[in-house]
């Protein structure tokens, strides 16, 4: 499954020398969190992870740098 | 003296595996790096005699072992990337190393590549496990249980600034960036006093003011003294205390400020005058203060927010940046900072588009609104390391800046590109097109050395000055030459 998707961003063509320019403003036209905020919480009821108590409890790593 | 801005990021993931019968986070991680490396190139090694990570700034070495690796773990825990950054397995965790990038907003974009490399290898290694399990990486600095693991910055320096101006010029920008950089974190860790919610994911993990030491006693400056370049020209400043964020706006501010602090202090502008009294508690007392309005106190006495420290800092920028040094990034960098500043004085949740620890705030605030759940419960810490999660599907910061709630710096198409193009104003040009050009040709690389396999034999080029190398120096003759041409010309230049 995921080899037509790693083809997908290796072969991406972009021109080597085309150069980026930071957006000088910030973009004020980002929607508002809040506007719909409700969908966005419907969103999250639904993909986050289930059996949270068990899952958080669970995740242990080692310690790194 | 000043050296040519050089900025680079080290990230370790956080890994988990669901449904496994025990979770062995090595073999994922190493599961997980080796199931990148499908591109028909033959195995190149890591150059291990190059590190000198128990070399001290302050002048002298710590005992204890270099890292070493024979042939055959080496080529399993190490991917040299053909974008010039590296990817391999640290301790416990999958980290990649963007290359090095001469501004913030490159570095975003190699950075942002890395985590698209990391779902790329997900996606490719969960091919081979059960059917019913699951890899999740995490872009986050912890597991909620005291164990931490790092985000690291590195900025090139004149080896002529004396390391003590570094820490004084630097620590007191250091525990008050955190306004603008932390990723948030819901709880307290490592015996600090108790929050609901705080700033930083690193901050309760700092204990010292200064130090050799990155996974114990962590200290807020690092002396880690391995310049990766020629070390009487250069240091490599290996900032530790900073949290790996998700949102490209907080990269780009927390890189590009730094570098010009950093270019201050060479400036000799930035001295001991911010100094602060005691930065190890003033990092947790930051950390924990939303309103960004409590005072900190001063070495000499006076009492200032940390939001009027760093407009102090400000302001130094404004006034000793030279018209070269006011490049277009370091402009529009200066503008967002002062844009910053005044929105997290006037009120800190307005940057619920931009900034990751409030981005998050707003969205956890809004949940508990919702369900009337308590800080405690463990769908908020669910929710808190979910924003982290790299699946597009799953991670909720993937979720916000699809459905566009968070400002974006760059375009999905720049960020794809920079998985296999290397920054073409660095040596990271030289290295990842020798790699592109001549992988039969390479037998091991290292941040500044590249060694060949030619008719000769070994050949090791070093490449000590991490500005050279670039397109513009040696773009024609890479991509016309033999990798014989190539070795015979550098050393009949030398």
């Amino acid at each position: 499954m995921p080899r037509e998707k790693q083809q997908e961003y290796r072969d991406h063509p972009i021109n080597e020398n085309e150069e980026i320019q930071p957006n000088s403003e910030i973009n004020e036209n980002v929607d508002d969190l809040t506007e719909d905020l409700d969908a966005l919480l419907d969103e999250i009821d639904e993909i986050l992870e289930e059996d949270s108590e068990e899952f958080v409890e669970n995740f242990i790593q080692r310690g790194g740098q | 003296m000043t050296v040519p801005t050089i900025i680079g990021t080290e990230t370790e993931f956080g890994i988990s595996v669901k449904n496994a019968r025990e979770q062995d986070l090595v073999a994922a991680s190493t599961l997980v790096v080796n199931a990148y490396n499908n591109r028909n190139i033959p195995t190149i090694l890591w150059d291990y005699a190059q590190e000198t990570p128990l070399m001290d700034a302050r002048g002298f070495t710590v005992e204890g072992e270099n890292p070493t690796s024979d042939d055959a773990n080496n080529s399993v825990i190490n991917d040299i990337l053909i974008n010039g950054g590296r990817y391999y397995v640290d301790h416990a965790h999958p980290e990649y190393c963007t290359p090095e990038c001469t501004n913030a907003l490159d570095l975003v974009k190699y950075e942002k590549a890395g985590e698209l490399i990391l779902e790329l290898s997900r996606l490719a290694a969960e091919q081979l496990l059960l059917d019913n399990q699951e890899i999740i990486i995490y872009k986050n600095n912890t597991d909620y249980k005291g164990h931490s693991y790092g985000s690291h910055e590195n900025y090139l320096m004149s080896r002529k600034i004396p390391f003590t101006d570094i820490v004084d010029g630097l620590t007191p920008f250091l525990v008050t960036r955190q306004i603008f950089t932390g990723s948030g974190k819901v709880g307290a860790e490592n015996g600090a006093e108790d929050t609901d919610f705080q700033i930083s994911q690193r901050a309760d993990f700092f204990e010292k003011e200064v130090g050799l030491s990155t996974m114990v006693e962590r200290p807020i400056i690092n002396t880690r003294d391995e310049p990766h370049a020629d070390s009487k020209l250069y240091r490599r400043l290996h900032v530790i205390v900073g949290d790996s964020n998700m949102s490209e706006f907080t990269i780009y501010l927390k890189v590009g400020i730094t570098a010009i602090i950093l270019r201050l202090i060479e400036k000799g502008v930035v001295g001991s005058q911010f100094a602060l009294q005691d930065p190890v508690a003033v990092i947790k007392s930051v950390s924990r203060d939303l309103s960004c309005k409590n005072k900190i106190a001063l070495k000499d006495d006076r009492n200032w927010t940390a939001i009027e420290i760093q407009q102090a800092y400000l302001e130094l920028a404004h006034q000793h940046l030279s018209s070269k040094e006011r490049t277009p990034v370091v402009i529009d960098v200066l503008d967002k900072w002062e844009y910053v500043l005044s929105s997290l004085k006037s009120d800190p949740m307005s940057m619920g588009q931009h900034i990751d620890w409030v981005i998050k705030k707003k969205l956890i605030d809004a949940y508990i609104d919702r369900h009337g759940f308590k800080w405690t419960d463990s769908r908020i810490r669910m929710l808190d390391l979910q924003y982290h999660d790299l699946r597009p599907e799953k991670g909720l910061y993937a979720r916000l800046l699809k459905n566009g709630h968070v400002e974006r710096l760059l375009s999905q198409e720049e960020v794809v590109h920079a998985i296999q193009h290397p920054p073409l104003d660095t040596r990271a040009y030289f290295r990842g097109t020798c790699l592109r050009r001549f992988p039969n040709n390479i037998h091991s690389v290292s941040w500044n050395s590249i060694v060949f396999n030619v008719p000769t034999g070994f050949d090791k080029i070093m490449m000590e000055r991490p500005h050279f190398g670039t397109q513009e120096i040696i773009g024609k003759l890479l991509n016309s030459c033999s990798v014989d041409e190539l070795v015979n010309k550098i050393r009949s230049d030398d």
